[in-house]
């Protein structure tokens, strides 16, 4: 049935898909594209582009409030992942849905309703069927918890082949496999698609979109920016599609004033549960009076780093501070949060999940201030009456709009519950402030607001780190900016000369095939 | 072969959860599902007993009120269920599921009536006392440690680890009043000291419970400040809250979690040594008479807040009384009262879902 459509009608066509978050931004705004049998396209874009959410509207999690899906020329309604698995859709997704303790192919059948007795050889047969048709490497028999990350994907893959799927979508496939595997992936992908299948393939990397797809969409703040054939184009032109037009701010910036090294980082490497590296040989020097930027795609390693610093983390290397007024350096590596503050670096760090674990959702604004201090003093019991101040002064001079300091932040509106944590960490008056996208969700105002305080808090002569993922405030605010990739610095440059080209170059370089990679470090 | 399907259905109902709700509103609430409850058990009672459902309420309130002998078992039983409930709402608080207390009371009892028998008469009875509160809320601390250390170090599940320490203590208990019993092989130990009243708690004001009381209401304040006024307190609910945020304000989450436990544990080993000492001066397997799992859910009903817990352990004494009186009156068995306080415990329950969330009907398609 495939074969004859094939190069006629597409395989799955989607036609002005919007979808609305409540109280967010509108995360798919009229979106069309196609994919036709036999064919791989590939959906590039930054962090928030929308393509999760549009592939989640493919695969029946989401419903789309507007537009229409058609499947091979018919229109479908999808209100369920089994309504997608019932039009052949099978989506491959990052974090694996396995089952420990089960084999591969007791997996792979899980879910199936089938009538009759369950006949375990035939469903293994199946299986190697399946894995000999497109060269898979798996031992059906293996149970999940001593599989590799890649053998696990390959898991998910064949379960979405057992059950028929024509219409493949793989979520960021790449992002844990090391080049081998990749390799070996899309040898496979690319059998699927002389097969006839077609597929979807969510990325950051353009060297990877190059040599695999046969089209790209390019998706930029929601919209669908432009579809090519991967024949006919470039990586700087894919890079400027992505990054989208520059757009000047008008943020504030000062040179900083008598900068001094503040906190040396050297040679970091970290690894994750998993056993995979998230930090590769990280080198770097913060100097006060500056605000020194992260960039890099989500998950290049800025959370591991941060955490890292902050004592939350464990990794090898070194992390040195230098104490401004005595000059001495301090090792925090292998410390903790605690010892760190009791060796008198005044450390503050604003992460990414704020009410996960800047913040405490459920306690009131008071108690929240204090997270950081109540253990201060003598005594057994708590002293409110500090907090309480800190609490008036910050929602009084940020203007946190809130009923009252005893409302839980869970039920302030993102930008408040961000500015009740930085007013916090900056109170400490700390002398490196450390910031994990303090401005993701906030509207323009409260943005500037936090603007203004990290540029108060660089003229005071702090170090402040921000990591933060949209390049036009990168660009604005920073004075250097270091460029994450894969977990690997893959180079530092001056803000005030370099281009939102040359960053997304960097941000999607892939290190492994390149020899000039290497060049910016340092 | 794919159907085309141009309507999409909305659900009918949607359950969505409620951002915010006025204390008055919540009341209501829980008002109207108190009201709901006395109605369908009304109806259940009238059918089962063709009797006055508005009899059937007095009887509940004469169980309870009827005379000063039945307030006073009331206020008794509300005080030890309370006092359970105090035991496990530290580690509640921080989302450990500490559903040992059943066997924590029971082992704290059973180290107090160890000391009765065995020092009974060789200690003057002040020390005893002092030794028999000592050896109480250290059983009870152990037994709930043993699970926090366990879940500490290598994240094993409390819930099972602290149920099955349940039945340990009550084998052990077994085990001891076999041992002991008076007369040998009767497998009871009858009052203990009956002559002497050695480790006996003082009877203050001629009221046999009053002590009790007393302590369960003062203890009641304390775990209050303890909890919404001190470092500890704080840090409790910051690691219930999120271990996330506990390790980012550099709080040693082991730490908290076993200290909490040792509270939790010896306020439990506490409640055995009144039920012991206090008001049974005996022990049997029956001694904790299921309060640990109750106590889970008074502590559940009032979110945790001692000081609401002496309304929520009350109107659960209260039903018990009150439906065991409508067993007795109507020549009904056990089950009934059961049937009762369950309807009324469902209601309540019931009543924090509507509170949490809100239904919204679909609106009436226009064609």
């Amino acid at each position: 049935m495939t074969k004859a459509q094939q190069g006629k009608v597409p395989a799955l066509r989607l036609e002005g898909i919007t979808k609305e978050f409540v109280g967010k931004v509108v995360a798919n705004d009229n979106i069309s594209l196609s994919v036709d049998h036999g064919q791989i396209l590939s959906v590039l874009g930054e962090n928030g582009s929308g393509k999760t959410t549009l592939m989640n509207i493919i695969a029946g999690i989401y419903f789309p409030d507007h537009g229409h899906i058609y499947i091979d020329g018919e229109e479908v309604v999808m209100r369920s992942p089994k309504d997608a698995l019932r039009h052949n859709i099978g989506m491959i997704h990052q974090h694996f849905k396995l089952i420990d303790i089960f084999s591969a192919t007791e997996n792979i059948v899980l879910g199936l309703d089938e009538k009759g007795r369950l006949d375990m050889k035939q469903c293994l047969n199946r299986v190697k069927e399946i894995a000999t048709q497109y060269g898979f490497e798996i031992d059906p028999e293996k149970k999940i918890y001593e599989m590799s990350v890649s053998e696990k994907q390959t898991v998910e893959i064949i379960k979405v082949l057992y059950r028929g799927a024509d219409i493949l979508i793989l979520d960021e496939p790449t992002a844990v496999l090391t080049p081998q595997e990749t390799e070996k992936l899309f040898n496979i992908l690319r059998k699927m698609r002389d097969d006839g299948k077609a597929i979807i393939i969510i990325t950051h990397k353009l060297h990877e979109v190059l040599s695999l797809s046969d089209r790209v969409t390019v998706l930029c703040k929601g919209r669908n920016v432009g579809t090519v054939n991967t024949a006919k184009t470039n990586e700087t032109e894919l890079t400027e599609f992505m990054v989208g037009k520059k757009v000047m701010l008008n943020i504030n910036r000062t040179m900083p004033k008598d900068p001094k090294p503040r906190l040396e980082v050297k040679n970091l490497c970290c690894k994750d549960i998993e056993g995979v590296e998230v930090l590769k040989d990280i080198n770097f020097t913060v100097n006060s009076g500056e605000i020194f930027g992260i960039a890099g795609v989500a998950g290049s390693g800025q959370r591991e780093l941060l955490e890292g610093i902050a004592g939350l983390q464990k990794c090898e290397g070194e992390i040195i501070y230098l104490d401004p007024k005595t000059g001495e350096t301090k090792d925090l590596q292998k410390k903790t949060p605690l010892q760190i503050q009791e060796l008198g670096v005044r450390l503050s760090f604003v992460p990414e999940d704020r009410l996960g674990m800047g913040l405490v959702g459920n306690m009131s604004i008071v108690d929240n201030v204090m997270l950081r201090s109540y253990n201060k003093g003598k005594g057994i019991f708590l002293h409110r009456s500090a907090p309480t101040e800190l609490a008036d002064k910050i929602i009084k001079e940020l203007e946190v709009v809130t009923p009252g300091k005893s409302t839980p932040v869970r039920r302030l509106s993102g930008g408040n519950v961000q500015k009740v944590l930085v007013g916090r960490e900056i109170a400490a008056s700390p002398t490196v402030l450390m910031t994990a996208y303090p401005v993701r969700g906030l509207d323009i105002n409260a943005s500037y607001t936090i603007y203004n305080l990290l540029n108060k808090q660089k003229e005071g002569g702090t170090a402040v780190v921000f990591v933060g993922e949209d390049l036009d405030v990168l660009l604005e605010l920073c004075d250097r900016i270091l460029v994450l990739c894969s977990g690997k610095v893959t180079g530092i440059v001056d803000a005030r000369t370099t281009t939102k080209a040359e960053l997304g170059r960097l941000m999607t370089q892939n290190t492994n095939d390149k020899d000039g990679a290497s060049d910016g470090q340092g | 072969m794919a159907k085309v399907e141009h309507k999409v259905k909305e659900p009918l109902i949607h359950i969505t959860k409620r951002s915010r709700i006025t204390i008055w509103k919540a009341w209501l609430i829980r008002i109207a599902a108190v009201a709901l409850a006395l109605v369908v058990s009304g109806i259940v009672a009238y059918l089962v007993t063709s009797e006055n459902p508005l009899r059937i309420y007095a009887v509940i309130i004469d169980g309870t009120f009827g005379t000063s002998r039945r307030f006073w078992g009331m206020l008794q039983n509300l005080a030890m269920l309370l006092c359970v409930s105090l035991g496990v709402t530290p580690a509640f608080r921080m989302r450990f599921w500490n559903i040992g207390a059943e066997g924590q009371v029971l082992i704290g009892g059973l180290a107090c009536a160890a000391c009765m028998i065995l020092f009974g008469d060789k200690l003057p009875n002040a020390v005893l006392i002092i030794v028999m509160i000592i050896a109480s809320l250290a059983a009870g601390a152990i037994w709930a440690f043993i699970p926090a250390f366990f879940r500490a170090n290598w994240n094993t599940n409390e819930t099972l680890f602290t149920l099955m320490m349940n039945y340990i203590a009550i084998q052990l208990v077994s085990f001891f009043t076999y041992k002991w019993s008076v007369p040998k092989g009767s497998g009871q130990i009858g009052v203990i000291n009956r002559t002497t009243h050695a480790g006996w708690l003082p009877v203050i004001a001629g009221k046999n419970h009053l002590l009790n009381i007393i302590i369960v209401l003062v203890l009641t304040i304390v775990l209050y400040i303890y909890l919404w006024y001190s470092r500890q307190g704080y840090e409790i609910a910051v690691v219930g809250e999120s271990e996330n945020t506990a390790r980012y304000i550099g709080l040693s989450v082991k730490k908290v979690i076993l200290r909490t436990m040792l509270i939790s544990g010896a306020v439990c080993g506490l409640t055995g040594l009144l039920l012991v000492a206090g008001t049974d001066h005996t022990i049997s397997r029956e001694t904790a008479a299921g309060r640990g799992f109750t106590a889970i859910m008074v502590a559940w009903l009032a979110k945790f807040n001692p000081l609401v817990m002496l309304l929520t352990s009350f109107l659960i004494a209260f039903l018990e009384k009150g439906s065991t009186e409508i067993s007795t009156t109507f020549g009904l068995n056990e089950s009934f009262s059961d049937i009762i306080t369950g309807i009324i415990i469902f209601f309540i329950i019931g009543s924090e879902f509507f509170i949490q969330y809100q239904l919204k009907f679909r609106e009436k398609e226009e064609k």
